[in-house]
């Protein structure tokens, strides 16, 4: 079948080393790029970067509220710099320096949060991140971008470089999927249609992607006719392609690994009930905290799989009617 | 603007600064009068003799960069830039007004020759280093001034900051700690004191020096000494009064956090003639 030879999705990198490497190589163009550490180098792959540039990397130690205040330093004398920590802890312990120091004055600077989600497993929920893009949505001028493979994060985090404003990036530990062909081309703000679809929509970012991707599969061997779209920035959203899914499928379902709480979910659903209101279901990590465990359990457990996206189709097509 | 290294001119225009904040916070009937007082020799001697720049080219890119980290006490701030020709003199009393380029805390969308939005406490020494990293790896000599609160150096950003000038040796970078000993619920020894505080810093790293922060030619003399320190960055734990110049207010909490009233101000004038 065509559709299932172009989604192969065979396991790639994870996002944050394909974020660690294409940072080196946004490094060789620009000089004026540099990183900021959290004591978290060898996790966020921004050791690469470090190796190459010892000069251009600051390390601050476990110290994540001056980590972002140093950045915000450098963008302001004309550094581009990216400052990477795990997601939780640079959105959490620095969250107000990154909305005094970042985005009220519109600084130039880039964070990279990796272990978003809840697919970083053993760890536990102190380290996972479940609620970033509703915090880094609530950061006025923010970019905020949430790519679902190696391929998009490489090509975003070029574009992040090349961007002039803040930009938070979304970035997972586990190894994900490869969804885009090497040739795809990539803007900021603008989604992709994955696949096309007339009965139900599917918008999905990060690891959901593959996920949606798969129920699309299978949707489509029951006879439904699903479109699937890679929403990759969720700030500013692109709205004209959820008016197009609002008004031509006349039914959406959300997908993220995320609390449905201030997610893509709910950015979605504004743009559907300001356009053109219809049927939506949301797959998301629903009031709680996860646990530890394999990435695998934990996305089944809390219904993160093709098969939630699927009941979710389901009941989204019922409603419909 | 012509700058002076003269005592004497120097303390004429702290005078006149001293007036401008009374005038401002009692218009605008808020504001921190006292802690924008205690700064007014630090911020004049910093403006007036010591800073490398030039108010025809606020982007002027080697130009020295200043930041009050301790936002609050902005009236200080707003008069000696605009004494200096950055922003109008005629409008200050503007201050905390809709609109106005003198905002209630610092705000470079109004005020674009600021070099930082402040307001959150604990955040301005880690911009600071931030820039100071940047000149250093232009190969720049411009250096950074930030002043902080002394209750501001409660925060526990500020100590990562330390420890971060100290471990890079960020030596283009002088913060000035305006230690007048009053914070919004009172004296700071009694709130959660500091001492001993250029022991602390010494610890972090840091060249400490202490000096009477009222004291023009201990505050020339410090800054001059900060740029020959290499290897690690300055601190000047300068010993103020809050409220300083106005008797009534001078040492009196009262007058963190509250604009005098319009027979306060009249007497205050009167004593700063």
């Amino acid at each position: 079948m065509a559709v299932k030879t172009k989604f192969e999705l065979k396991l790639g990198m994870a996002t944050r080393e394909a974020f660690g490497k294409a940072l080196v190589a946004v490094g060789r163009d620009n000089r004026n790029v540099v990183a900021v550490d959290a004591d978290l180098s060898k996790s966020t792959f921004l050791n690469l970067f470090a190796k190459e540039f010892p000069e251009r990397f600051y390390s601050c130690g476990i110290a994540e509220a001056n980590m972002v205040g140093v950045a915000a330093g450098l963008a302001s004398a004309g550094k581009i710099p990216f400052a990477a920590s795990f997601s939780c802890f640079v959105l959490n312990k620095g969250f107000e320096q990154l909305r005094v120091l970042a985005a009220y004055p519109n600084v130039n600077v880039k964070i990279a949060g990796t272990h978003s989600g809840i697919s970083i497993g053993e760890d536990g929920p102190s380290q996972m991140s479940v609620e970033d893009i509703s915090l880094a949505c609530s950061l006025p001028g923010f970019t905020v971008l949430s790519p679902c493979d190696e391929v998009e994060t490489a090509a975003l985090v070029k574009l992040a470089a090349e961007h002039i404003g803040p930009v938070f990036l979304r970035l997972g530990r586990a190894k994900a999927p490869v969804v885009h062909a090497p040739d795809q081309t990539f803007e900021i703000g603008r989604s992709i249609e994955l696949t096309e679809g007339s009965d139900v929509t599917l918008i999905a970012t990060g690891l959901m992607v593959a996920e949606a991707i798969r129920a699309q599969e299978h949707l489509e061997s029951e006879g439904i006719s699903a479109r699937v779209i890679d929403m990759h920035t969720i700030k500013p959203l692109e709205v004209e392609a959820i008016r197009r899914a609002a008004a031509e499928t006349r039914a959406i379902v959300v997908a993220e690994e995320h609390l449905v709480d201030g997610g893509l979910g709910v950015r979605v659903a504004q743009a559907v009930a300001e356009i053109s209101p219809c049927p939506m279901e949301f797959v998301g990590i629903q009031n709680t905290y996860a646990e530890s465990g394999t990435p695998e359990q934990l996305l089944e457990k809390y219904g993160l799989t093709a098969r939630d996206v699927i009941a979710a189709a389901y009941r989204v097509l019922h409603r419909k009617q | 603007m012509k700058q002076t290294q003269n005592v004497e001119e120097l303390q004429a225009i702290s005078k006149r600064i001293r007036r401008h904040i009374i005038e401002m916070t009692g218009a605008a009937k808020s504001g921190h009068p006292g802690g924008s007082l205690s700064a007014v020799e630090i911020v004049v001697t910093l403006f007036f003799d010591v800073l490398r720049h030039d108010p025809e080219r606020p982007d002027w890119p080697d130009r020295d960069r200043f930041i009050l980290s301790k936002g609050h006490g902005c009236p200080v701030l707003y008069a000696v830039m605009a004494e200096c020709g950055y922003c109008p003199v005629d409008t200050l009393k503007t201050l905390r007004k809709l609109g106005s380029p003198y905002q209630g805390h610092p705000d470079k969308r109004f005020l674009p020759v600021l070099e930082a939005s402040t307001g959150s406490l604990g955040q301005g020494l880690s911009l600071a280093l931030g820039m100071g990293a940047a000149a250093r790896l232009d190969g720049k000599d411009w250096r950074v001034y930030v002043v902080l609160g002394d209750g501001e150096i409660q925060e526990g950003q500020i100590w990562e900051a330390a420890m971060f000038g100290a471990h890079h040796k960020i030596d283009n970078v002088v913060a000035i700690v305006d230690y007048n000993k009053i914070q919004l619920d009172g004296f700071v020894k009694d709130i959660m004191d500091l001492e001993p505080l250029a022991e602390k810093w010494r610890s972090f790293g840091w060249h400490a020096i202490e000096l009477d922060g009222h004291d023009i030619r201990a505050l020339q003399a410090a800054f001059a000494q900060a740029k020959g320190v290499k290897g690690k960055p300055t601190v000047i734990i300068a010993h103020t009064i809050k409220g300083k110049g106005v008797s009534f207010m001078e040492n009196n909490p009262k007058f963190h956090g509250i604009a005098p009233t319009a027979e306060e101000v009249a007497l205050a004038l009167r004593e700063l003639a």
